[in-house]
Order: C-alpha cells, then sequence, then structure tokens
C-alpha cells in the first residue's frame, strides 16, 4: 500500500499543476491572412490591454467545436465563427449566453449582436473575376455570372449550400428584395437548384475553403468565381489578376462566442467586451478589408475616408448589397444542404 | 500414427507444448490487444451507433436515407469506380515495372527499388498538393505541352476523376509493386530454363510458366491497393474539385453539416460491408489465403 501512494501523490500533483500551466484565454480563429489580422489589430492589443496571457488557435469551423463540447473536452474560450453557423449552434447548446450589460453593443449595425455572438467585423460574397481573361469588362451581376455566352471561361462555386443558392435565384430574375420569399415559399430551394445544375458543366472547381478560393484565382486556375472579397483584396495586393463587385453581393458578417463550459468563461466575457471597442475594430480594417459592426469605428477618424469606401458595410456599398438572413438558414440549412449534396454528386 | 502406444514422456511433452503456445500468445497479446482497443471496439460501437436515431432510440432511418437519397448510391458508385479504376492502372504500370525490376541484377534491382520507394517517404499530402501544382491550368505540364506545340488549349487534367486517378495512382504503386515483386523474385528460374528446354519461346514461357507464379503477389497487391482505395480522403478532395466524392468525403460532410454520427456511421458499415462481400467473392475467384500469406 506504501509505494503505491507515491505514483497516487504525484498525479495528483500533475493534475493540480494543470490548470496553473494553462493559458488565461484561448481563442480560436480560421488561420491565413484574418487570423493574422486579427492577431495584429484585436487579439494580441486587447490581451496587452487586460494584462492576461493569450493563446491562438486555428480550426476549420464550428464543427470542430462541435465536437469537443460533446466530448467535454472544452479547451477553447472564444471561438470566431460565421454569424449563420453560430446561431444555429447556439440554438444547438453549444455556446454561452452572452452579456450584453458587459459588453457595449448600442453603436453595432442593427442585428449584428446575437444572444450567442457578437459581430466583429463584416464580410461580403462577393463576385470575382480574373482581370487578365475579361479585362475591364469583367462581369458585374449574377445573371452575368451565369451567361456563358457573353463571358465564356471556367467557373468556381462554393461546394456548400451556405452563400449558394441567392445568386441562383437573382440570376435567374428574382429581384434583390424578394430572394428570402422566394427562397422560403414551396419550390424556392428546388429553383435555385435547378439554376446551379444549369451552369454545372461550366463550373470547374467546387470549392471547400477560403484559402482554396484565393489560391484558385491567384493561380488563374478559374476565370470567375464567388467568393469573400477581403481573401480577393489580400491576393490582388500580392500581384493576382483578381477584380470583384459589390453589386448583388451577400452581406454578412462574422463574429465572437464563448464555449460552452469554457475553462475561463468571465475572462472570456470580459475579453470580448474590450474588442468590440471601437478602436479595435478600426484597427483591423488595416489588416483586411472587412468593414466593423461598431459605426463609432468610423468616427474615430483612424479609418482613411477613401479606403472606407472599399470596405462592405460602407453605406454606397451595402445599398447595394443582399443581407444575408440568418433566420431562414436556422429554419432551412439542413434541407437546403442536403439538397445542395443531392445536386453536386449528380 | 494412432496404433504407436504413449511414450513414457508424453504428458511431460504435451504440457511443454502447453507452455509454449502459452509463451507465444502472451507475446503475440500486446498486438492482439492493441487490435481489439484501437479497432475491434471502435468500429464495434460506430456499429452501434448506426442503428440508433438522433434521439437515441433504435432506428433503421440512416440506412432508409442511404436507400432513398439517390446521392448515396452515386456516392458509393464513384468510390468503387476510382478505386477499381486506380487498381487497374496500377496493375497495368507496375506489373511490367516490377517485371524489369525482377529481372535487374540483385544490385542493380536494389538501387531501382530506391526509386519505387522514395515517394514512400514523403507525406501524401505533400504528393497530392505537388500534383494540383504541376497539373493545374497554368501548371507545368500545361505550359509545356503548350510551348511544345502538343496542344493549344489549357488541358483540363486536374479538378476531375483524370487528376483524381492520377494521384492515387502515384500514391499507390509501390504498394503493387512491392509484392508482385517479391513473388516474381521468389520464382525459379529453372522453371523457364525447363520450359525453353520443351521447347517454349521466350513469350510462351512467361505467359505459361512465369506469370501464373507470379499471381498470388499480384492478387495481394491488388487487393491491398483496392482496400486502401476504397477508404481515401485527401486525394479526392484535392485534386477531385470537389467532384469526385468519394465515401470518406461524403462522412465528412455529413459529420460538418449534420453532426451525425449515426448517419455517418451507417456510411462506414455499409462500405466494410460491401468491402467484405466483394473480399468474399474474390476469395471464391482465388485462393486468398495463399495471396495474404496465410495457410498452406
Amino acid at each position: 500500500m506504501r509505494n503505491r501512494a507515491i505514483p497516487a501523490a504525484t498525479i495528483a500533483v500533475l493534475l493540480a499543476a494543470g490548470p496553473a500551466l494553462a493559458q488565461d484565454l484561448t481563442v480560436v480563429s480560421f488561420g491565413g491572412a484574418y487570423q493574422a489580422g486579427q492577431s495584429k489589430a484585436l487579439f494580441q492589443p486587447a490581451a496587452a490591454a487586460m494584462g492576461i496571457k493569450l493563446k491562438e488557435e486555428t480550426y476549420t469551423g464550428i464543427a470542430d467545436l462541435r465536437l469537443k463540447v460533446r466530448a467535454n473536452a472544452v479547451t477553447w474560450d472564444i471561438v470566431t465563427s460565421g454569424s449563420g453557423s453560430a446561431a444555429r449552434a447556439g440554438a444547438e447548446g453549444i455556446l454561452e449566453k452572452l452579456d450584453y450589460k458587459l459588453i457595449d453593443v448600442s453603436s453595432f449595425l442593427p442585428g449584428t449582436a446575437q444572444e450567442y455572438c457578437v459581430g466583429g467585423d463584416v464580410f461580403s460574397t462577393v463576385l470575382a473575376w480574373n482581370t487578365k481573361t475579361y479585362g475591364d469588362k469583367g462581369p458585374q451581376s449574377w445573371a452575368d455570372f451565369w451567361d456563358v455566352k457573353k463571358f465564356p471561361g471556367k467557373r468556381s462555386y462554393r461546394n456548400g449550400v451556405a452563400g449558394s443558392l441567392e445568386p441562383a435565384l437573382m440570376a435567374d430574375g428574382v429581384p434583390m428584395d424578394k430572394v428570402y420569399a422566394t427562397l422560403s415559399a414551396p419550390g424556392g430551394i428546388e429553383r435555385a437548384i435547378r439554376k446551379i445544375k444549369e451552369l454545372k458543366p461550366h463550373i470547374a472547381v467546387w470549392w471547400s475553403s477560403g484559402a482554396q478560393h484565393a489560391q484558385l484565382m491567384k493561380d488563374g486556375e478559374v476565370d470567375m468565381i464567388n467568393g469573400w472579397n477581403g481573401r480577393f483584396d489580400v491576393i490582388a495586393k500580392d500581384g493576382a489578376k483578381v477584380a470583384y463587385t459589390f453589386n448583388q453581393a451577400l452581406l454578412d458578417y462574422d463574429c465572437y462566442a464563448i464555449a460552452k463550459g469554457a475553462p475561463n468563461k468571465d475572462r472570456a466575457m470580459k475579453f470580448l467586451a474590450e474588442i468590440s471597442k471601437p478602436q479595435y475594430q478600426a484597427e483591423f480594417t488595416k489588416y483586411i478589408t472587412y468593414g466593423p459592426t461598431n459605426k463609432k469605428a468610423y468616427d474615430l477618424g483612424t479609418i482613411d475616408a477613401e479606403y472606407a469606401k472599399k470596405l462592405p458595410s460602407h453605406p454606397d456599398n451595402a445599398a447595394r448589397q443582399l443581407p444575408v438572413d440568418l433566420a431562414w438558414y436556422i429554419q432551412n440549412e439542413a434541407k437546403a444542404a442536403a439538397a445542395y449534396q443531392n445536386m453536386l454528386t449528380e | 500414427m494412432t496404433a504407436i502406444a504413449e511414450r513414457p514422456n508424453a504428458a511431460g511433452l504435451r504440457r511443454d507444448a502447453f507452455l509454449e503456445r502459452l509463451a507465444l500468445f502472451g507475446l503475440g497479446s500486446p498486438a492482439l490487444l492493441l487490435v481489439l482497443v484501437a479497432m475491434v471496439l471502435p468500429v464495434g460501437w460506430l456499429f452501434w451507433l448506426s442503428f440508433l436515431a438522433d434521439d437515441g432510440s433504435p432506428s433503421l432511418e440512416h440506412y432508409r436515407r442511404m436507400w432513398q437519397e439517390p446521392s448515396y448510391g452515386r456516392t458509393f458508385f464513384v468510390t468503387f469506380q476510382v478505386s477499381l479504376l486506380t487498381t487497374g492502372i496500377c496493375i497495368v504500370v507496375g506489373y511490367p515495372l516490377a517485371y524489369v525490376l525482377s529481372q535487374l541484377p540483385r544490385r542493380a534491382a536494389n538501387l531501382a527499388m530506391i526509386g519505387v520507394l522514395l515517394p514512400f517517404w514523403t507525406s501524401l499530402l505533400v504528393r497530392t498538393y505537388a500534383w494540383l501544382v504541376l497539373l493545374q491550368r497554368q501548371g507545368l505540364v500545361n505550359q509545356w505541352g503548350i510551348e511544345l506545340g502538343l496542344w493549344s488549349e489549357p488541358l483540363a487534367l486536374v479538378h476531375n476523376l483524370q487528376g483524381t486517378l492520377v494521384g492515387m495512382v502515384h500514391i499507390m504503386l509501390p504498394f503493387l509493386i512491392l509484392p508482385v515483386y517479391g513473388s516474381m523474385r521468389a520464382i525459379d528460374r529453372d522453371y523457364l530454363k525447363a520450359a525453353a528446354n520443351l521447347g517454349a519461346g521466350p513469350v510462351g514461357a512467361f505467359w505459361k510458366v512465369f506469370f501464373p507464379l507470379s499471381l498470388p503477389g499480384l492478387f495481394g497487391g491488388a487487393l491491398i491497393v483496392f482496400i486502401l482505395c476504397l477508404g481515401f480522403y485527401v486525394t479526392p478532395a484535392v485534386l477531385g474539385g470537389g467532384r469526385v466524392i468519394m465515401v470518406s468525403n461524403r462522412i465528412a460532410t455529413d459529420i460538418e453539416l449534420f453532426f451525425n454520427w449515426g448517419a455517418a456511421s451507417a456510411l462506414g458499415v455499409v462500405l466494410l460491408g460491401l468491402t467484405l462481400a466483394l473480399l468474399y467473392v474474390a476469395s471464391r475467384l482465388v485462393r486468398l489465403d495463399r495471396v495474404l500469406g496465410g495457410g498452406h
């Protein structure tokens, strides 16, 4: 018995040392140019302001968090997420409710502060094209994207349903403000999918990630694509022949949430309150062309007026776009995703 | 044998034999335990999950959905199509190569073997992306082809079935060449001399003597390639352009989209079942035990 007590004591010491070795706070995001910007503009300065030690990790999406929560092995405090996935994840019970007495969202764009996720930046799913192929006469609408006679060339389209059905309906002649009403009506999803099927022979690649779709344009693998505006600006800065339009783009936002059972929940809440302040959001726009969700960020004078015109949430740009309807996704995404998968394998 | 009277030390011998077997079992038990913990239990657990509905009650809904949704059937079709094609190309490319290697002097063959094995030591992901870089529209192959005037418009070499096959054959080839080469080396050259002595020409001797003797290695290699192909994920995901959707890719999307262990498990179970059925059919056609090295 005596010799057994020693390993037991050792284990006890190791267990006790565990939490002490852990970080003060762990945040997770999508990597790439996006997270690099978050790190420099938001995460590290906010951690320094709060005097805490911060650890950053990368992940592919909310499904990874779901695995951790279900396995009772949550090591992340804060997760970056798309608005739609966060809404679903919140409804599913894998996120903590946010405390808006602590986080000041009084000057946020309407709808960008959800129960479980507070908006961080506004981005657009745009139509982008290769300027070497089309010169100044690039496609300007989803109808052009579908018009293979006027704009011959290889297309790439997302391999998931999020943000994929709306452009198809607009190409099919549905006015922008009627898109979600049409999708909600019986046969709406089928109509969008039929339209995509029509274009299928011209879609060379079904892209699956932001890094991949940027690479496809950079390498000139395809001539036209739907995708996230900030990624295209990053590769354009690197010399890629790419341009895009905000016409008929989908206006969406990324947000920050707290994982259910996060090891440092209270500290995470304070951290979210910190990074939601306008000065951080204004700084973030310098790294990638995603706009602030906090309107006060524009009042600080740190965002150059010319540069502000390139941001998705600039009023001139926002007016030409369709805001993504989260309620529609919460209700219909599973059904639409199954139909989309069927279309892909056909 | 039975007529021989029992020897006086028979009991002792039997005891020794038993102890020896026990010792051997003891040596093998770590591996057995590993198989049990890392294979049998998780597979059994997945099997169990596939029969549960989302709310945890027993149900066949995951299998029913697979039957009703046409996309699942097509996914299985693509999986077997890609695996069969890869195996076929590996045989056509790998068998002659193994033959050439087996005819070389030992030292030269060993050197050449390094060439075959070299890709083995490079990460699968790296090799897959390398093919993407080579085969894409502005890639090296298209650039050279156009500059040499072989073709004028860039060919669609990747982001489709062909590109996936190129990548998979490249990765699978050593798995075919190694067993084929091994069985070819083991063929006694005297058989070929005897065949020549009896009047067979080189071609006749090859087809009548050498080829049948190399078949066990070929079947073994082809089987390994085929079964490994069924579970491929990375290569079709990167080189298939989202169009070559195999069962593994489908499992990943189902987990991501619906977080449905049951549905994903059911896919795994059906794939396992189909593979076992195929192995059974194959075992009717050829003596599998000989191919896989067990039994005599």
